[in-house]
């Protein structure tokens, strides 16, 4: 008997809600405050057979989204050839390794296989990130290693419990390729503890309903998620589509890296293909499938956020492997900027090439950057060495109904940047500055969000310096004739002296002392439409907020403004508007 | 001094929401009761007030004491109706409550705006620096201050923020500046940012600070009008003001802390229920407040609620002062339900508000609801609803639920609306217990308190959905805030930060801190004028793990722990929650906390419903019947009116209760109680 529709919307909201309480219980748990604080992690529910994405909770990292499926799916093809371990009741493997179904080492994915009368129904896994993972730079954002072994522990799937028991030896191992070990144990308590929550609340969910009427269920959410999948592609005119968005340089060689998108419509399917984009590199900015699958997957979520997180919806977005580009890397390949940075060029072109198919629901670039700085250094007064981080949000584009957000952050994350004070407390720097970024957002119909600029100076000791930054070279794209917005700046002030650095967004270990000052400058959002038709009287508002000048309103948005307190010249525009039209 | 509202004076109790005025008057010597419910009047709530104090024909001379649970200082902030203020900062810091620690309003969506409490111009800047440890970098620079002052001033502002980094480890600049700010601002309004929070993260004190400054005019101006309106109508005594810790502070004082009455409302509808819970012997409540926009959902363990120092208004709007902790888990009666791409039945986000509102309200409201689905099976009496403009028949619901519902599903219109409930339900009770075990409870340990307008509509299928055995209706559900307002005590919280190892940490240092914030508690408590029969002190600490960001709260046998206490309580309340042992792991004592509480001579709730109105035997109470539509099918079931139930009756459901302000839904085989103080307790039976 086929299921009626309204046991599928409420096992549809249990199989979620089964998520949910482990995503909570992985955060509230966890030590790590990449983990409890930037919620980067991610909870799920996997099939038996092949790890698709049966649910995962709302309140995952967005980079996740189609990431785990893979990860498990490699995991039960490994078990299958005897490449790893075979299952037992409450076992946990353990792996981070980014060429089977990963992104970059830090994410230590946990896969606990969920047993009904002795067979294995589904399995349960996460995701977290490790603040540490050894390799030569602490906290593993390397933006110039040129082998996966100098960017951490790399693990395969291995059994960390063993019928519920850690294994202690294998945990010893990881303990002494790691720093700050000592704290891990809180994360992997953490970490196992949701999957058993997962557990407790899905035995709930089958002794309800029947183990036969869930998985009948599933298998009809999985087609009707890919429906509504298409429901929607049904909204983008057939045809091809096409867009690039450019890595600034790899962080060895200094040359552009491009991601190169056609998505097609066929049928009531988007094809995606990438195979024109750059060779793999020599620098950390190659992405591994996995990670470019979830990109695609990430991006089509942010057009359509009411898609259910599952492997039907991604079912109808065929993505052609890009075999020989940078965005399908093998071992070993460095791939630690992949999850950050080249993750969000990928969602960047996917956003160029439909914004036009999709105005209303798609916006202009967003700045796509995790901003990552780094100052890893020694404290004499405490006499102890530290790791500061820097993350940062930037300006996001303009849509059809407003201008882009403020200091949004990244595309892939929901993270909160810290607070200054909390930074002082913590390591020998003095912000001097913290601002808004004037004039950074890329002019438009609805201009872009500003971007964020600070200056820190090195209080005491030495340190050095590091960012893994992208932007720097070409600004957030514009879309529909708005301007691109402003590129990532990075200046280091060394003994009164700027230098920046050659790739302009990427360097690793530039030595710093007291006294010493950074200055960063984070992208602006792309515009979105025509700016000669903003509103005068808006532009009029962002000059007296300060965010643009009275020469930027003339030369951006061919605005004439003058006198104090500042009015706009009505006359004057709209002749200086009417040449520019005529020009066009 | 004279002090007011001791046992024997009536208390009004007055809580003005975003619809509704309501109103309880209650004198104790008599135990009579007169309630209230006045359309809320938006523009000055004073007049509201005082329509309500005329329904119950109020003699003002004769009232004791009037404690006000207001929404002005909410509203004000959600529409951003804000009084002109001004921010001066820390040199190269004025975008600070503009960029904030921004993440984007939802997880996935590239939309969505955010607008600062304060705009840009009105953000300055003046040469001053503290370092993290609280030592002087540079001087503040007064003339740059004084110049500053006057400019905002000159723009036409009437509340000034002063708010440097780092004032909370050492205030000199913030005083200074306020010293020098006073000698030439105009009024009172000057609002420091580490006056009210003294912690860290300069956004969140920010924040708190600026909201606080930017509602108090409009408060002082609101509460003016109130005193002269009601002194004018002879009224002698002092107007207390709810604020969000559930406590009440005098009209004169509040203003000056105005952020801490953003939830006021909410609060007081806690602390009825905490009241009310404790009064019936049972202290372990879910608050459900379902109205017609959203659900407001609390916690109370041992009568006490859940406080929280972290609220979020809205998007990236914290007020970081300790508050009653309610979450709104989003649907309310005006959810619209509607088949999606896939063929699925979802039901909200998208609500139809007030207005248009459900079909059932007639004001143009097209698109089904839960209300409208409650109509249609014969839950909700469409006679008896309150606020409709053009009266629907239920046969327009009906034909709009079988063309947008059930004609995609494949069912009957009825089947239809009964599975808008069964999926609200499921979601809300999913919501419900995602409060619950982020506070590290569960469910089925509580009973669930209903409330609202809506909420002991749902109530008896959300507690069978969540396994709690136990619902629990009060006798006046509409009126609850306005109950708060009646039975609140005097409250003063107070938060300090000493983040040290417990292994560490010095006990005199947190023995005397406690002792301080008691004194300090005990000193506020005595400048009101309101009587009370004792002082009350609960002491807590928030915890982690060295490492952690995360904190416990666990309360406090008293303000002189030993490290042992400290140790084991924590390890106790970190397993109980995570079900995670950390003994590898050092401990760290991160803030301290006491509640010094004014309690007010108790409050007899047994006249809530009059005795008079009551009748002798169920079925006199009984009001008619009707088909009403449970488990699959309609089922003739008994109509009571709750004014008239028996004290102390039983009614087996199926059943429905109505009364002025409210439905209580009995579903088939739940057995429901009355208490002495006309509270029912319906029995889920099997849960």
């Amino acid at each position: 008997m086929a299921l009626d529709p309204i046991t599928l919307s409420v096992i549809q909201s249990g199989l979620q809600q089964v998520c949910d309480e482990m995503d909570m219980c992985f955060s509230r748990a966890a030590f790590s405050p990449v983990i409890a604080e930037a919620n980067d992690r991610s909870d799920g529910i996997y099939a038996a057979d092949d790890g698709a994405l049966i649910a995962q909770g709302a309140g995952g990292l967005p980079i996740f989204v189609g990431t785990m499926q893979f990860s498990t799916r490699t995991l039960i093809e490994m078990i299958r050839s005897g490449d790893a371990g075979e299952p037992e009741p409450d076992d946990i493997y353990i792996v981070n390794d980014p060429y089977l179904g990963g992104t970059h080492l830090m994410d230590v994915r946990f896969a606990r296989p969920y047993y009904r009368d002795g067979e294995i129904f589904c399995w349960l896994s996460n995701t977290g990130h490790w603040p540490d993972i050894g390799g030569s730079v602490p906290g593993g954002f390397s933006a110039s290693a040129t082998a996966v072994e100098q960017e951490g522990l790399r693990l395969p799937p291995v059994k960390l419990f063993k019928r519920g028991r850690m294994d202690r030896e294998i945990y010893a191992i990881i303990c002494s390729n790691i720093r700050v070990a000592e704290q891990r144990i809180g994360d992997v308590k953490a970490q196992s503890a949701a999957l058993l929550v997962g557990e407790a609340r899905l035995n709930a969910l089958l002794d309800r309903y029947g183990d036969d009427t869930v998985r009948e269920a599933i298998a009809e959410l999985r087609i009707r998620a890919a429906e509504q999948m298409r429901a929607h592609i049904a909204r983008i005119p057939a045809g091809t589509y096409q867009a690039s968005a450019y890595v600034d340089s790899d962080g060895v060689v200094n040359e552009p890296l491009e991601v190169n998108l056609t998505v097609t419509r066929k049928g009531r399917d988007l094809v995606f293909d990438l195979s024109k984009s750059s060779p793999p590199c020599q620098g950390p900015m190659n992405s591994v499938l996995a990670t470019t699958l979830s990109s695609i997957y990430l991006a089509m979520r942010h057009i359509f956020p009411d898609i259910p997180i599952s492997a039907g919806a991604f079912e109808p977005l065929i993505v052609n492997r890009p075999v020989g580009t940078f965005l399908d890397a093998h071992y070993p390949r460095p791939v630690s900027g992949c999850a950050a940075e080249v993750s969000q060029r990928i969602a960047e072109a996917v956003f160029a090439a439909l914004v036009e198919a999709l105005p209303d629901v798609v916006t202009a670039a967003p700045a796509g950057s995790s901003g990552n700085f780094a100052l890893g250094g020694h404290d004499p007064d405490s006499d102890r060495s530290y790791v500061m981080y820097q993350i940062s949000g930037g300006g996001y584009g303009g849509n059809a109904d407003h201008d882009g957000l403020t200091n949004g952050c990244s595309t892939i994350g929901i993270s909160k940047a810290p607070p200054v004070e909390i930074m002082e407390q913590a390591y020998p720097v003095l912000y001097r500055r913290y601002a808004l970024r004037e004039g950074s957002g890329g002019a438009g119909y609805h201009r872009g969000g500003f971007g964020l600029e600070y200056e820190v100076e090195l209080l005491r000791g030495e340190a050095r310096a590091s960012f893994v930054m992208d932007h720097g070279r070409f600004g957030p794209q514009g879309a529909l004739g708005g301007a691109a917005g402003a590129t990532n700046t990075v200046r280091v002030w060394r003994n009164g002296q700027s230098y920046i650095p050659d790739h302009l967004s990427k360097e690793q270990n530039i030595p710093l002392a007291a006294g010493d000052h950074v200055h960063v400058g984070t992208p602006g959002g792309g515009g979105y439409g025509d700016p000669c038709r903003r509103d005068p009287t808006e532009v009029l508002e962002d000059v007296c907020l300060g965010y643009y000048t009275p020469e930027q309103a003339h030369t951006l948005f061919a605005v004439v403004i003058d006198g104090a307190p500042p009015t706009i010249d009505r006359a004057a525009t709209e002749a200086l508007r009417a040449a520019g039209a005529a020009q066009r | 001094m004279t002090e007011y509202g001791l046992a024997g004076g009536i208390v009004a109790g007055v809580d003005v929401g975003g619809t509704y005025t309501d109103l309880i008057l209650l004198d104790p010597a008599t135990k009579q009761v007169r309630l209230a419910k006045q359309p809320t009047t938006a523009v000055n709530q004073a007049f509201g007030v005082l329509a309500a104090l005329r329904a119950v024909a109020a003699d003002l001379t004769s009232i004791d004491l009037i404690v006000h649970g207001t929404t002005t200082t909410t509203n004000a902030v959600l529409e951003r109706n804000l009084c002109r203020t001004g921010l001066i900062t820390t040199a190269g810091f004025r975008d600070l409550l503009e960029l904030g620690r921004r993440t984007r309003p939802h997880a996935y969506g590239m939309f969505g705006r955010f607008k600062p409490i304060i705009p840009r111009d009105l953000r300055l800047e003046v040469p001053e620096r503290m370092d993290a440890t609280g030592t002087v970098r540079t001087p503040l620079d007064e003339d740059a201050l004084r110049r500053a002052v006057r400019q905002l001033m000159h723009t036409g502002c009437e509340s000034l923020v002063i708010h440097f980094l780092h004032a909370y480890a050492n205030p000199t600049h913030e005083r200074r500046a306020a010293a020098i700010a006073a000698e030439i601002w105009p009024n009172g309004n000057i609002t420091m940012g580490h006056a009210m929070l003294s912690e860290s993260r300069e956004y969140e004190r920010g924040v708190t600070a600026a909201i606080s400054a930017s509602v108090q005019p409009l408060l002082t101006r609101y509460l003016d009008r109130l005193r002269t309106e009601l002194s004018e109508r002879g009224y002698p005594g002092e107007i207390l003001v709810m604020n969000g810790n559930g406590g009440m502070v005098s009209s004169h004082f509040v203003a000056k802390e105005a952020a801490k009455t953003v939830m006021s409302g909410p609060a007081s509808g806690v602390m009825a229920a905490a009241y009310t819970g404790r009064r019936a012997g049972v202290g372990n409540l879910i608050t459900y407040d379902m109205g017609g926009t959203s659900t407001d959902v609390a916690l109370i363990r041992d009568a006490e609620p859940a406080v929280s120092n972290e609220i979020e208004i809205e998007y990236a709007m914290p007020i970081h002062v300790p508050m009653v902790d309610v979450r709104t888990v989003g649907a309310g009666g005006g959810s619209i339900a509607r088949v999606d791409e896939a063929g699925l039945l979802q039901v909200g986000p998208e609500s139809a508000g007030a207005d248009p509102g459900p079909i059932c309200y007639g004001r143009g409201g097209a698109r089904p609801t839960i209300s409208d689905a409650n109509i249609l099976l014969g839950r909700l009496n469409p006679d008896k609803l309150l606020a409709v403009d053009d009266p629907v028949s239920v046969d327009t619901v009906r034909s709009i639920f079988a063309r947008d519902l059930g004609d995609p599903l494949g069912l009957a219109a009825e089947e239809s609306a009964a599975a808008v409930l069964q999926v609200a339900n499921a979601h809300m009770a999913g919501a419900i217990r995602m409060v619950s075990i982020s506070l590290g409870t569960d469910p089925r340990d509580f009973a669930l308190f209903a409330f609202g307008g809506a909420g002991p509509l749902h109530a008896t299928a959300l507690a069978r959905e969540l396994g709690i055995p136990t619902v629990l209706v009060p006798s006046r559900p509409g009126i609850t805030n306005a109950l708060g307002c009646v039975v609140a005590d005097l409250r003063h919280d107070f938060v300090n930060t000493i983040n040290a190892p417990i292994d560490a940490v010095d006990l005199d240092r947190v023995h005397a801190i406690f002792a301080r914030q008691t004194a300090a508690g005990e000193r506020l408590i005595e400048k009101e004028t309101v009587g009370i029969s004792e002082i009350r002190h609960v002491f807590s600490a928030d915890m982690q793990f060295v490492g952690q960001t995360h904190l416990l709260r666990v309360a406090l046998p008293g303000p002189t722990p030993d490290r042992t206490t400290l140790q084991s309580l924590f390890e106790r309340a970190y397993f109980d929650r995570f079900r995670v042992e950390l003994s590898e792991i050092r401990a760290n004592l991160v803030n301290l906390n006491a509640s010094i509480i004014g309690v007010r001579p108790p409050v007899d709730l047994s006249s809530l419903i009059d005795p008079a109105t009551r009748e002798v035997t169920l079925a006199a109470a009984e009001i008619g019947t009707r088909p009403v539509w449970f488990a699959g099918g309609w089922q003739d079931t008994s109509i009571y009116w709750r004014d008239r139930l028996p004290a102390g009756c039983r009614i087996e459901g199926p059943a429905i209760v109505e009364q002025m302000d409210t439905t209580i839904v009995i579903e088939p085989g739940n057995i429901a109680t009355d208490d002495p103080d006309g509270n029912i307790h319906i029995q889920i039976v099997g849960n």
